[in-house]
């Protein structure tokens, strides 16, 4: 990079060059991780030991410390995905799309994580496992937009027009998330409504307490491995690139 | 405190397959994750450095 042509002052592009970005994200994880570990300690003691019993539903409902935070994250990556990709299509910025690329994964496993916990939620309140209900299919639409994601990368040899065909798959598939979070109201569903909305709660104080310490947590985990792999696929496009040498010299 | 002993907890109300099923899938592919993240990162690191000692020669 010609250092006379650079901006004056530091420029948010600056991040985006791989060689600055892969240190940088190397010293992040170790914090997030961190974080991850601290909050979900808290948060499971939070769910198990101070949380009361539901009236209603009794223990069973301590299943909602990983069914939201997974449901949530889920959502959230997909949005993140989709626009790290779109970024990647419209700027033609190749750590966009790698960015994109490092998110799918852990947001199919999201994905799954709340479709799996649902299920078993689901079971001893509504007396199933699974239902055709507008909440439940269009999570698993979901996990199926992240799966489509992962395996149109995976048939295209050149990375970066595979990047740009999945970029499209990812934006198509943004409309589905409005529709998962907005499905318990406009459909009839089995699915009950968000126990937390604007104007506040239906929950107890600490269940509620203990439920968003585990989104934060999970937030964590999540950024944290996002970034680990995000550093891996850099490696493994750029293998043969000069800051990849220079990076692998210094140990970083 | 909501439990009086270990298998009161474990017990979870009647309600313990339903609850450890969801978390101990949780922790498994999220351990599960992570390893396959760090597996992926030797090779990654590996063929990097591979790629380095080729151009030296």
């Amino acid at each position: 990079m010609n250092s006379t042509t650079a901006a004056p002052g530091v420029s948010i592009f600056r991040f985006s060059a791989p060689h600055v970005f892969y240190p940088l994200a190397g010293k992040m994880i170790p914090w997030f991780a961190a974080l991850a570990l601290v909050l979900t300690a808290v948060g499971m003691y939070l769910a198990f030991f101070v949380a009361p019993t539901d009236a209603t539903q009794g223990e069973s409902y301590r299943i909602i410390f990983i069914h939201v935070p997974s449901a949530w994250m889920a959502m959230f990556l997909y949005v993140v995905m989709a626009f790290w990709a779109g970024v990647g299509l419209v700027f033609n910025t190749r750590l966009s799309s790698m960015m994109a690329s490092a998110v799918a994964p852990s947001g199919a496993l999201m994905a799954f994580i709340a479709l799996w916990t649902g299920a078993l939620w689901g079971r001893p309140t509504w007396g199933a496992y699974w239902v055709w209900d507008a909440r439940l299919t269009s999570t698993l639409i979901l996990l199926f937009l992240y799966l489509g994601f992962i395996a149109l990368q995976a048939a295209i040899d050149d990375p970066r027009r595979a990047d740009k065909a999945s970029a499209v798959l990812a934006l198509v598939g943004v409309v589905n998330v409005p529709i998962i979070y907005f499905s318990v109201k406009w459909w009839n569903t089995l699915h009950q409504g968000a126990s937390v909305k604007m104007t506040g709660t239906s929950m107890a104080t600490t269940m509620l307490a203990g439920m968003l310490v585990m989104v934060f947590a999970f937030w964590m985990y999540c950024i944290a491995i996002v970034l680990y792999r995000v550093r891996t696929i850099m490696l493994e496009r750029d293998r043969r690139s000069a800051w990849v040498k220079d990076a692998l010299a210094r140990n970083e | 405190m909501n439990w009086s002993s270990l298998s009161d907890f474990v017990n979870m109300g009647g309600y313990g397959f339903y609850v450890w099923s969801s978390y101990g899938m949780c922790a498994a592919l999220l351990a599960a994750e992570l390893w396959s993240a760090r597996a992926r990162r030797r090779r990654a690191v590996a063929e990097a450095q591979r790629a380095v000692t080729r151009e030296a020669t």
